[in-house]
């Protein structure tokens, strides 16, 4: 491989991964505070569609990620109502968010664009300078867009502010012990309500870095399960941020490997790649059943004990 | 609350969401610049009349089962969310060795074996989330679904693969033959396993209300806790619920294939389960309760797809009216419960925690 190819490969890489690790870093949030939100996939298909209609009629790709992240966090209030709020099933109204946000985006791109199918121009990359000069690495940066740098700021504060700061730590609170919280006056609640919102808005912003970013274009149901793979994500992780990043990585040169094999005699198919992820979740969770049930050194609890269950409990 | 007073307000929390629904989908209808009028009269014409009644019945063949199955393990309180993939393999499996099996056995004997061998697929496919469950305590939600999604891969990889046909350049089974397909009930273009699937709603009503399997299924689902106390291995029923939900799920793909398609291709899903999970809750998890809620599915699904074409819009328009209703649905018991200050007669399943 020559240095050309090996640039086109973490390009490819980071193009695949990026969508992943945003929707990933709000699904992390909102599962330390007690959140599962199975509804992902609808989420990012909200925000791929909103921020390509308002990105190919504006022409501004800034315009185009807020408004990716609004209507992510538009229908993830669905979640907050329902689920937070009248204390639904989270799993109930997850599936309906993915149902909404599939069968709404599919129907607007076949009444607008379905006959024109438009494309996007790539956004303008950040100069980075002198790092151009370092071999494979410095020209794969030099290509990247802002938000491929925010995202990772991003990555930084979430994982500051869940670990290290006072309304951080009360989230996690809501997702191990709502009830310990709530005795000391903590508003699980208005946390949770607050870590669905963010996640929605994080949801929205993977779906619109796939969208502007990554493909270029809106294709109805272009997420292909993307969503629960960030559900699987922020699961690995395990509320450790830099760890699902890590992850998401990982999952992104897998896929260019994938990529790249179907340009050689190797046959790998998409569907191993595919499957491969939520294989080793199932190991995972698996093994730290194991672990657990051996009664050995305790392991770090896979989630959260309040995951799912709705505060106050009872009927 | 007497009797028939209870009857109608469960009655009108049914059919609240429904209603609320189609009025919602009609707004987007007109948002588009369509008719709403003409496309539910559409609808209710190419899926009642002429020939429409019997493929909204064929239709409702691979949904009842699946519906059992989610009811299954709903019931106990228990998410199998696994069907997506479920019902994939099992299509795929039974769709890529039909061909081979019907070549070597008589025609009564390979259709049991597939239908066997469909259940099969979808029982050890179950045992995966069962397992993990019943011994580690794992969530299931998660496993189910980790586990459909490998299970729709390797339907894919299937297809692709050992089950290929040759003869075609896009990646898919052999056409089974038109012979080896079910029979027709006579009269009819409605095939046999739509018989086996009301067949098996009956059986499964039965079960449920009538047995004592039933009861220790409800009473797992009300508190594992008490359960465990009256006796219930709540471990080994974990795993019996889930094997029972899995080959359910499993045998619709068999009768979808066998009856209907007669071949699978690479990348395709109905999505059944997804869309048929509101209609499952808003018949309170009662067998006999989800066939006429069914029966509205099937109705807006074989009418829509056609109606969808005559307006001009996408047959995606389906998706999101079921959404509305399972939104709808959670809004109305809400209020509904907080009017008549009596608890909700939806199954708890909808406003209960699930279990870590």
């Amino acid at each position: 491989m020559n240095e050309a190819m090996l640039t086109a490969f973490v390009v490819a890489a980071l193009a695949a991964a990026m969508p992943l690790l945003l929707t990933a870093i709000g699904e992390t949030v909102g599962e330390q505070s007690g959140v599962l939100n199975i509804g992902l996939e609808g989420l990012m298909l909200v925000g791929a569609y909103a921020s390509f209609a308002v990105t190919l009629a504006s022409g501004s790709f800034t315009l185009g990620f807020l408004c990716g992240a609004v209507a992510g966090a538009a229908l993830s209030s669905l979640m907050a109502l329902l689920a937070v709020r009248l204390r639904a099933s989270q799993i109930v109204v997850g599936i309906g968010l993915t149902l909404a946000g599939t069968g709404l985006t599919s129907m607007l791109y076949d009444a607008s664009y379905a006959d024109t199918r438009p494309h996007l121009p790539p956004p303008t990359p950040v100069p980075i300078g002198p790092l151009d000069a370092i071999p494979v690495l410095g020209p794969a940066l030099s290509t990247q867009p802002t938000a491929f740098y925010l995202t990772w700021v991003m990555l930084g504060f979430a994982s500051l502010w869940l670990h290290h700061t006072g309304p951080g730590l009360r989230l996690r609170a809501a997702g191990q012990r709502p009830e310990a919280l709530a005795a000391v006056g903590g508003r699980v609640l208005r946390l949770r309500v607050g870590a669905v919102l963010f996640g929605g808005a994080t949801a929205g912003l993977g779906g619109t870095y796939l969208a502007l970013v990554s493909a270029g274009t809106f294709t109805p149901g272009m997420t292909h399960g993307l969503g629960f793979l960030a559900i699987v994500v922020a699961m690995l992780g395990r509320g450790r941020m830099l760890a699902v990043g890590g992850i998401a990585l990982v999952y992104g040169i897998f896929v260019a490997i994938g990529t790249a094999l179907q340009l050689t005699t190797i046959e790998l198919s998409n569907d191993v790649i595919t499957m491969a992820p939520f294989v080793v979740v199932l190991i995972v969770l698996a093994a730290i059943g194991l672990k657990r049930t051996r009664g050995g050194q305790e392991a770090r609890p896979a989630l959260p004990p309040a995951l799912a269950t709705p505060y106050p409990p009872g009927d | 609350m007497s009797a028939p007073a209870r009857a109608l307000d469960v009655l009108a929390r049914t059919v609240a969401p429904l209603v609320l629904a189609i009025l919602g989908s009609a707004v987007v209808l007109l948002a588009l610049g369509a008719n709403p009028w003409a496309f539910y009269a559409d609808v209710l014409r190419f899926s009642l009349t002429g020939e429409g009644w019997q493929q909204t019945l064929t239709a409702m063949a691979p949904l009842l089962l699946i519906s059992l199955g989610l009811i299954v393990s709903f019931r106990a309180q228990l998410w199998n969310l696994g069907y997506g993939g479920t019902y994939l393999l099992s299509a795929a499996v039974v769709a890529g060795v039909a061909p081979a099996v019907f070549a070597f056995l008589p025609y009564g004997a390979a259709t049991l074996l597939l239908l066997v061998l469909a259940a099969g697929v979808g029982l050890i496919l179950a045992l995966i989330p069962a397992s993990l469950k019943a011994w580690f305590g794992t969530n299931e939600v998660i496993t189910s679904l980790m586990t459909s999604f490998v299970a729709a891969s390797l339907a894919n990889l299937l297809v692709k693969g050992p089950f290929q046909d040759p003869s075609v350049s896009v990646p898919q089974t052999r056409v089974l033959d038109l012979e080896f397909m079910l029979a027709y009930v006579p009269g009819t273009r409605v095939h046999l396993g739509v018989v086996l699937a009301f067949a098996l709603v009956i059986l499964m009503h039965v079960m449920l209300t009538r047995s004592s399997f039933g009861t220790r299924i409800d009473v797992l689902g009300l508190n594992p806790r008490a359960a465990a106390h009256a006796g219930i291995h709540v471990p080994r029923m974990t795993v019996a619920v889930f094997v029972v939900s899995g080959a359910l799920i499993g045998l619709a793909g068999a009768i979808d294939m066998l009856g209907l398609w007669g071949y699978m291709r690479t990348d395709w899903n109905p999505g059944y389960g997804d869309k048929i999970l509101p209609f499952v809750f808003l018949a309170r998890l009662n067998p006999l309760g989800s066939v006429p809620l069914v029966g509205v599915y099937a109705v807006l699904a074989t009418g829509g797809t056609l109606a969808a074409q005559r307006a001009g819009i996408s047959v995606d328009l389906l998706t999101l009216l079921v959404a509305l209703v399972l939104f709808f649905m959670v809004i109305v018991e809400y209020l509904a419960a907080r009017h008549s200050v009596g608890r909700s007669y939806l199954p708890r399943g909808i406003f209960k925690a699930v279990r870590a």
